[in-house]
């Protein structure tokens, strides 16, 4: 077994990143919605207090300030939390971001389930879904801290809108943070069967693969940060290459990534595609990790899912 | 034009109210997370209505008549469970489920797990909006119901509030009440800091309420207003009610940084002495 991975919070490399690149680009500027303690935006804030708009319990508002301001020719990174970001401000960020092409990037903190206390009105497990449908939309699902900080700075060099999801907890350091947009990283080689992870759950997807490793199974982990632009040639590579797939995310699997790579497998090269994620039902007040399990996330039911799979490719009895 | 409150009433009403402070600290150390700032600002004008001003049955939360009461601001949840426990309502030992996994008692108020929330609430500027429904509900129905929506300052920078708000104006709802737990202050600071929200009472005024400016820790003050309220039916009321954030608890009162964190235990002990609660720390 691996020594447990030390871990690092994604919002601190945020708010740190947002700061380092407010510090090269006197033309950023930053948007919060009465969450900046915790999304880490105060780093900016008290940097730069004159380039910083709190503007309190106003999200559709915040996102159209924001593209007003990108409309001016400046790059906006506005953020609170995804349920409010994605949830609260939808149509905003559809058509003062998406349909206006505004250059606002949005880092939306306490994604998912791992929100955990606060309840299932605060635990969005549809904002991937809502995101990715979006035309013109980037989409990032960061798995740790070195993965934040690379797609927070390749949001900021590209124009066009961005969503990045963040979660609360800290995470483990799983990649070596060299994040690429559209590209979707080989965290770990094999050809038994594939497992696509997004953000909390890239670090179990690790840790069932090096379980089955020890019995012979040979498992490729691909963490898919960048959702969209969506990597279709490296996901299609690896249904011919290990013939079966396993996508693990925090999100409803009625609209997440699992959907996605079921749809594009399917229509190019049709493999067994199995969803773990959180089924049609909302969440509820939990201590985070606890959550991952009531809502059919643990490792149990990976490693099941797993063998399921292998089973049916006929690799194991 | 209303009676003074009776003596005893009054004496009641703040003997329940130090109670539920007391279990707001309790339950929020339990849980190691909650908002305990906007609970305890929001405990006065709680338990006024819930032990004195509203219409329902304990037992039988679904009553049709029964009037209503919309928590707007759905992480003040735990002086809501505080004030159901100290009416007798649940049992005081659930209080210290709250947040935890499986508990009736979620992170904000909710209808699915518990009866006597009548809207699930959390993200705020919903709330009211609900009420507003509410109340349109019972008008048509010739219900007797009152509905009562409690805000907070912070969530009215939400353009959402006010949306609803223009509603209840228009269809002139006497049967709405909108309480507004003026602190002062939201998550990351002060109110008028972040984004000013006064004129307050004149906005109210400007969207066809018949407004009422009170201290919200006042209880006789607390009582006329609302006995004020029932008497305007041609318009909803509001009641602006200022209060202090973390009232009660001499280090959390007036501070941000209370807004969304639990007491450690030093924190707690130090706030249930300030309270006068024998009991002390529960375990966690
Ligand atoms: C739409 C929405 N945005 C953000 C939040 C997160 N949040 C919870 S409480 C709060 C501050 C609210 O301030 P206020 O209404 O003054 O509450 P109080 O001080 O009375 O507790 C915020 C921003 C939320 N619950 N809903």
């Amino acid at each position: 077994m691996s020594a447990a991975r030390p871990t690092e919070s994604l919002r601190d490399a945020y708010g740190q990143t947002l700061v380092e690149l407010g510090e090269r680009d006197p033309n950023l500027v930053a948007l919060d919605a009465d969450l900046s303690g915790s999304t880490r935006t105060v780093l900016f804030g008290r940097k730069f207090p004159e380039r910083f708009f709190n503007v309190g319990v106003m999200e559709p508002s915040m996102m159209t300030i924001a593209s007003g301001l990108a409309l001016g020719g400046r790059t906006v990174f506005a953020s609170t939390f995804a349920v409010f970001a994605a949830g609260q401000a939808y149509n905003a960020v559809r058509q003062s971001i998406c349909y206006n092409r505004a250059n606002v990037k949005i880092v939306a903190t306490h994604g998912g389930l791992l929100v955990g206390a606060d309840g299932g009105t605060h635990q969005i497990i549809e904002d991937i879904g809502l995101m990715q449908g979006l035309p013109g939309m980037t989409v990032i699902v960061p798995a740790d801290a070195p993965t934040t900080r690379a797609a927070v700075r390749a949001v900021a060099e590209r124009s066009g809108p961005a969503y990045l999801r963040l979660t609360r907890e800290n995470l483990p350091v799983v990649t070596d943070g060299t994040f690429r947009l559209g590209t979707a990283a080989e965290l770990r080689a094999g050809n038994d069967l594939t497992i696509i992870a997004v953000g909390a759950l890239v670090a179990r997807a690790l840790e069932v693969a090096e379980e089955l490793g020890e019995v012979g199974i040979s498992t490729r982990v691909l963490d898919l940060a960048s959702v969209k632009p969506f990597d279709a040639p490296t996901v299609l590579r690896a249904a011919r290459e290990t013939g079966a797939i396993l996508v693990l995310e925090e999100h409803t699997v009625v609209t997440g990534v699992g959907a996605l790579v079921a749809s594009v497998t399917s229509e190019n090269y049709p493999v067994p595609v199995h969803r773990v994620g959180v089924p049609d039902v909302f969440g509820e007040s939990g201590e985070p990790w606890a959550l991952l399990d009531r809502f059919g996330l643990s490792k149990e039911r990976i490693r099941s899912e797993a063998w399921e799979l292998l089973r049916i490719r006929g690799k194991v009895q | 034009m209303t009676e003074e409150a009776p003596a005893e009433l009054v004496a009641t009403l703040r003997d329940a109210a130090v109670k539920i402070r007391r279990e707001i600290i309790r339950m929020t150390y339990a849980a190691g997370s909650g908002h305990p700032g906007g609970s305890l600002s929001v405990t006065d004008l709680v338990t006024a209505l819930l032990f004195h001003e509203l219409r329902y049955d304990p037992q039988r939360p679904d009553w049709p008549d029964r009037d209503r009461l919309v928590m707007s601001k759905g992480h003040a949840a735990p002086a809501f469970y505080a004030a159901l426990a100290i009416r007798g309502i649940l049992p005081p030992e659930e209080l210290l489920t709250l947040r935890k996994l499986g508990s009736r008692l979620q992170g904000h108020v909710d209808r699915n797990k518990l009866p006597w929330v009548e809207a699930s609430t959390g993200c705020l500027g919903q709330g009211i909006g609900m009420a507003v429904g509410m109340a349109l509900d019972a008008r048509l129905a010739k219900r007797p119901s009152r509905v009562y929506a409690v805000l907070g300052d912070g969530e009215c920078q939400s353009g959402w509030t006010w949306e609803a708000l223009m509603a209840g104006g228009h269809y002139r709802l006497g049967n709405l009440v909108a309480i507004l737990d003026r602190n002062g202050i939201e998550t990351d600071g002060p109110t008028e800091s972040i984004m000013g929200i006064e004129p307050i009472a004149d906005k109210f005024r400007a969207f066809r309420y018949h407004t009422l400016e009170i201290d919200g820790h006042d209880f006789p003050a607390i009582l006329r207003a609302l006995a004020e309220a029932r008497t305007v039916t041609d318009k909803p009321t509001a009641i602006v009610a200022r209060t202090v954030k973390g009232k009660g608890v001499s280090f959390m009162e007036g501070q941000h940084s209370w807004h969304g964190k639990a007491p450690s235990a030093a924190e707690a002990e130090k706030a249930l002495r300030e309270l006068g609660d024998p009991r002390g720390v529960p375990s966690r």
